[in-house]
């Protein structure tokens, strides 16, 4: 007969070793102490063996106390394998902690160009109003640069002092000074209406300083339709506007001359540094827009008719509009950029400046 | 154009309030763009007055220096009770009696700089006797300014207003279109109407008709059409310009030289119509009109003898050319001291031969400037006439009566207006056709209307611009104010946004950006010594360069025909400002030799022809849109996590990869040897097409020959690829396959080659050979040493077979693994390392 204290003394001795074993700290020694005291060596499971010779009640109710006495130990055995694996987890995680705040760089930081950033930025208004995105080379035949565009034979701006001419001059190949030849591209190669906008570089026989680049970047514009007017010009170039300085740039159209357009205007920005200030206060003197008030940003007027004629559309039923902005002047006014020079130089860290949509 | 105030206001009486900045931005507004306004007096605060010079001591100074201690006197500014002031003055250019401009202490001069009586030299001097510079009006510190003895010059006067700083001056961008405004008379009519104020024409006399009682004049050619010649004699070869003359033709630019050509050039600012005058005694026989004849030649004033050519229109006398007609007189007819007598030319020439002649000769002058943008046709006589009454009113000359006026103008070209409101339709203001018709009017354009409601339109003779419906549609524009716009966005069909090329190389730009690679755009020229140093052989296709007729620069008269020349010297140029880490990327245009021969120039009043329009588009250089990069350094800098990593070959070919992942292409390389690429270490990239290896560009490491001569950091790295062929290559739209839910089998295998089997070539036999079940491989190691032989390579290949039907077992996996050994063993001679 198997005395049920006995079965309590064996639970209690189960559970010092597991005690000891998690005082330890050691998943080991409580793994050895299970075994002792629950596996199948163990003194209970040998005392389960011996229930075989009991008679049916005994054995009942020996069995019971056993199982009771096994429960109690793998609760026991549970609690502290839980707090064990627990403060063992703990100890890991303070282990492992890293600074988090030290310098990572996986690959360089690289960066598109101002200019190529500000032209995508650009691009993306105009195509959001419907327009498409025209392309045209950048050594051009004269004809489309000049002749089309109602310059006459011997418009100054064809001068060799001017315009970069391909070898010889009298092939009538040049570097195109504008972006406009696209325009008559345009014309000539698409169904009317058009309404397409132009990025590139375009090249002058100029000087090269802080403020003037041989090799720039302009944006054209040219759309021709049933009925368009300064109106459409005004209210695209002040959407444009908007969508390059914020809502709050002022803008207006001041009459100009140019032979491809006819009303022709400059668009003036209202000088973001004195507000127009320095024009009617001599004690305000403004550097950016030289007192003048406002900062002139691109050329533009409606087409005129003579270019309509040289590309076979009718002025009497389509008319349009066109404009021309300088893309590096864009991204002086917008990032503050002082000298142009640095647009063209290729120091790695003028491209880096404006990152993601900062730029 | 420079114009004072007060001149332009001498005509356009404009209100007595009216301030200077505010009619500036009215004549900006109308497209008269006022750059500038010159007023130094803003810049000078206290007075300046003139003194008279009583009396002086020359004073020697130890420092070497003689000074003047000179007792001034300056009217109702000297000391109470005193008849002067003592003022100690460094200049001796001036005399006693002079008057001079005295700085009254307390006066604050340009850049600060304040005036107060203090003791110099041994004596209290008590304010200052000045120069140009120092009143800020120029940059004469040569003497003093001494004004010539005249009306209002008295001790005490205001100086400034004497020397015209208190006249603010205009400096006003008048545009090709608007000749009639490089005139005060043009200004001033544009000012009165766009201020609504009244304009008084001072050339308002007609052109008489055609006259021959004066100096003989014949026109031998159509490029003059009108020339006046007034005589005029007895001048006073002592007369002096007056000082509001000199001041005026100061202000606009014009220095003064003597009576009769300020005078000429005086009624040329303000008229318009360039004058000539001519030494009366020094012509011989008829003034004949006339383009130049071989081998004839002309000294001008300038003193240069020039040949002339064919087509310059010439004024000739008896003894051949006396003058380049608008552009500058003849050296033998100028007018000298003792000149009395004197014939005025005013002619209208043709702007077309004026710029032609002028630019020949490089004569750019106030007069052919003006010629060139179209003289007024009528104006000839009024101006000659106002001439010739300012030599009789200022130099005492006698005007003869006899003239000669040969040669009418043209008629102004009438233009018939069928839509009246052409205007309000272009301009999207509506505007009355009342307010159109005033508009115009006030202009001066004349406007008839017909019965049935048509205008005929007539400009006036100073408005030669006027001629198509557009133009009169401008001028109403100016004048009504393009502020009255009121903004539209217009409608334009639906859009499908950018095209595939566009998207595609965007998407490339952005994705190597991204990647770690800086966009950088230099300047598209190259110096042909940029390609030897690149070491391309002289059969390469980058020769075939494009000269620039007339380059920036000598030195780089080429267009680029690669991307690397501007690159390499973009290390350069960062390595120089110690940026020596470099990953440098640009896409654009380069440049090949195409098409020889001129191109068409078709006539531009009609559309081109179909195969006209295709010869403009496409008889140009070839002009594809590479990328290219550059490397150099560490591509990662060392960190707390690992160490640098150099940038090498390596990070390259990642470029041109990142660019082909960008557009879908599979880019596959073979091994290379291309300038100026290491002949070790260079990829060709191409993409198979057809089963056709199509090369797009190379990239590697550079020669270390092309490292040395472009002194490169050692081991520098390029990929340069024709971007637009990448384009062309890339697949259309993508296809998505059903993904297999069944478990993969992995096999790994490592084949034993010769060193000089590709990777590449390796690779393709192998995927060839495991057919369908393979989905992935991964080379993970490539391994030599002894124990393979010296000319032997272990690769290591994982390879991942899956079905889409069933789970695979290990015996067909390992089949399909043994025939990929099998065919890279056929084609690569690769055997199954044990």
């Amino acid at each position: 007969m198997v005395d049920n204290d006995k079965i309590e003394a064996l639970v209690t001795q189960a559970a010092v070793a597991f005690s000891q074993a998690e005082a330890n700290g050691s998943l080991d020694e409580l793994a050895q102490a299970r075994a002792a005291h629950t596996g199948k060596d163990s003194p209970l499971r040998a005392m389960q063996r011996t229930l075989g010779g009991l008679s049916n009640e005994d054995r009942r109710l020996v069995g019971s106390q056993i199982q009771t006495g096994l429960k109690q130990m793998e609760s026991v055995l549970a609690g502290a394998e839980d707090r064990l694996r627990a403060r063992d987890l703990q100890a890991r995680l303070v282990r492992e902690t890293v600074d988090v705040t030290a310098d990572i760089q996986l690959h360089p930081v690289g960066a598109v160009h101002p200019l190529t950033g500000l032209i995508h930025r650009m691009c993306d208004v105009f195509v959001a109003m419907g327009w498409q995105v025209a392309e045209g080379p950048e050594a051009e035949a004269e004809w489309l640069n000049f002749d089309a565009l109602n310059f006459t034979a011997d418009h100054p701006a064809r001068f060799m002092s001017d315009t970069l001419f391909l070898d010889p001059p009298e092939n009538h190949r040049l570097l195109r000074t504008h972006t406009s030849p696209v325009q008559m591209r345009a014309l000539l190669s698409r169904s009317l209406p058009v309404y397409v906008v132009a990025p590139g570089k375009v090249y002058r026989a100029d000087e090269y300083d802080a403020t003037h680049l041989p090799v720039f970047h302009q944006i054209e514009g040219l759309a021709v339709d049933k009925g368009l007017s300064m109106a459409d010009l005004k209210g695209t170039l002040d959407h444009l506007a908007r969508a390059m300085f914020g809502s709050q740039v002022r803008t207006r159209l001041r009459p100009h001359y140019f032979p491809f357009t006819e009303p022709s205007a400059e668009m003036d920005l209202l000088c973001f540094v004195c507000h127009g200030a320095s024009a009617t206060d001599p004690s305000k003197p403004c550097r950016t827009c030289k007192s003048q008030g406002w900062i002139e940003w691109g050329g533009c007027g409606v087409v005129n008719p003579a270019v309509l004629r040289a590309a076979g559309v009718d002025s009497n039923v389509y008319s349009g509009f066109a404009f021309g902005m300088g893309v590096d002047r864009t991204v002086m006014f917008r990032n503050n950029a002082s000298d142009l020079r640095d647009f063209v130089e290729a120091d790695v860290r003028f491209s880096r400046q404006l990152e993601g949509v900062a730029r | 154009m420079r114009v004072p105030y007060s001149w332009l206001t001498t005509y356009a009486q404009v209100a007595d309030d009216a301030d200077p900045l505010r009619l500036a931005n009215a004549l900006t507004e109308a497209g008269l763009q006022v750059e500038r306004i010159e007023d130094p007096s803003r810049n000078i605060d206290g007075p300046v007055v003139v003194g008279q010079v009583l009396d002086f001591v020359a004073e020697p100074q130890k420092n070497g220096k003689t000074i003047r201690w000179c007792q001034v006197d300056v009217g109702q500014s000297n000391p109470p009770g005193q008849p002067s002031r003592g003022i100690v003055c460094g200049a001796d250019n001036f005399a006693v009696g002079d008057f001079v401009p005295v700085v009254l202490p307390g006066t604050v001069l340009p850049g600060g700089f304040q005036i107060a009586a203090r003791k110099t030299y041994g004596h209290v001097s008590d304010g200052m006797i000045c120069a140009e510079d120092e009143l800020g009006l120029g940059t004469d510190h040569a003497g003093i300014i001494v004004f010539a003895p005249g009306e209002g010059v008295h001790p005490g006067a205001d100086a400034l207003e004497l020397l015209g700083a208190k006249d603010p001056v205009y400096e006003i961008d008048v545009t090709p279109d608007e000749g009639y405004c490089l005139s005060v008379r043009g200004l001033a009519r544009e000012a009165a109407q766009i201020t609504g104020s009244v304009f008084t024409d001072p050339y308002s006399t007609p052109l008489p008709e055609p006259v021959d009682q004066g100096y003989p004049v014949v026109l031998e050619s159509p490029d003059c059409q009108v020339f006046v010649a007034i005589s005029v004699s007895g001048l006073n070869p002592d007369a002096v310009s007056p000082a509001w003359m000199v001041r005026r033709l100061k202000a606009v630019g014009i220095r003064s030289i003597s009576l009769a050509v300020d005078v000429t050039n005086y009624v040329m600012v303000e008229s318009g119509q360039p004058l000539h005058a001519y030494d009366a005694a020094r012509l011989n026989g008829p003034i004949r009109v006339r383009k130049a004849r071989a081998s004839e030649h002309l000294v001008t004033l300038d003193h240069v003898d020039r040949a002339l050519s064919p087509d310059d229109l010439l004024i000739t006398d008896d003894s051949g050319p006396i003058g380049l007609a608008g552009v500058m007189g003849g050296l033998t007819t100028e007018l000298t001291d003792d000149t009395t007598q004197i014939l005025l030319e005013a002619a209208w020439f043709s702007p077309a031969s004026v710029g032609r002649t002028y630019r020949r000769h490089h004569l750019p002058s106030e007069a052919s400037r003006r010629f060139e943008r179209a003289v007024d046709t009528s104006v000839a006589f009024a101006a000659a006439r106002r001439a010739a009454e300012l030599l009789r009113d200022l130099g005492s000359a006698t005007i003869l009566d006899a003239i000669t006026v040969v040669g009418q103008p043209q008629p102004m070209p009438s233009l018939t207006l069928n839509d009246v409101q052409v205007p309000s339709r272009i301009l999207g203001i509506e505007l009355s056709d009342d307010t159109i018709a005033q508009t115009l009017r006030a202009s001066g354009i004349q406007v008839d209307v017909a019965s049935d409601g048509a205008w005929t339109l007539t400009p006036p003779t100073w408005r030669p611009d006027l001629v198509h419906a557009y133009d009169y549609v401008e001028e109403v524009g100016r004048k009504i104010g393009l502020s009255a716009i009121q903004p539209r966005v217009p409608t334009a069909p639906a859009g499908a946004g950018y095209t595939r090329e566009q998207r595609a190389r965007r998407a490339v730009i952005e994705a190597v950006a991204q990647a770690g690679f800086v966009e950088v755009i230099p300047l598209p020229f190259m110096a042909g010594a940029d390609l030897d140093r690149m070491g391309l052989p002289g059969d390469d296709p980058r020769r075939a360069v494009v000269r620039i007729a007339n380059p920036l620069s000598e030195a780089q008269p080429y267009l680029r025909t690669s991307l690397l020349p501007g690159l390499l010297a973009a290390i350069n140029r960062n390595t120089s400002r110690s940026l020596t880490d470099l990953a440098l990327f640009e896409c654009g245009s380069v440049f090949r030799a195409g098409e020889p021969g001129a191109l068409i120039m078709p006539d531009v009043r009609h559309r081109p022809g179909p195969d006209d329009i295709e010869r403009l588009f496409s008889s140009l250089p070839i002009q594809p849109r590479h990328l290219a990069v550059v490397l150099t350094g560490d591509w990662r800098a060392a960190s707390p996590l690992a160490n640098a990593e150099p940038a090498t070959w390596v990070h390259a070919v990642y470029a041109a990869l990142t660019a082909a992942a960008a557009l879908g292409v599979t880019l596959v390389r073979r091994p290379a040897q291309v300038m100026p690429w290491h002949p070790g270490r260079c990829a060709d990239l191409g993409v198979v097409r057809d089963g056709q290896f199509v090369s797009v560009g190379w990239a590697g490491e550079l020669h270390p020959q092309v490292v040395e001569d472009w002194t490169l950091p050692k081991r520098a790295c390029a990929m340069e690829l024709d971007l637009d062929a990448l384009i062309e290559l890339a697949p259309p739209t993508g296809q998505i396959r059903e993904l297999s839910a069944h478990p993969a089998t992995k096999q790994d295998v490592a084949v034993v080659v010769d060193t000089t089997v590709s990777a590449a070539d390796l690779q393709a036999a192998l995927v060839a050979g495991a057919g369908p079940l393979l989905e992935s491989i991964t080379l993970f190691d490539i391994f030599t040493g002894d124990q393979i032989g010296t000319t032997k390579k272990s690769m290591a290949y994982a390879l991942v077979f899956r079905a889409t039907d069933r789970t695979l077992t290990e015996a067909e996996a390992s089949q399909a693994r043994d025939q990929a050994v099998a065919e890279a063993a056929r084609r690569c001679g690769a055997v199954l390392r044990a």
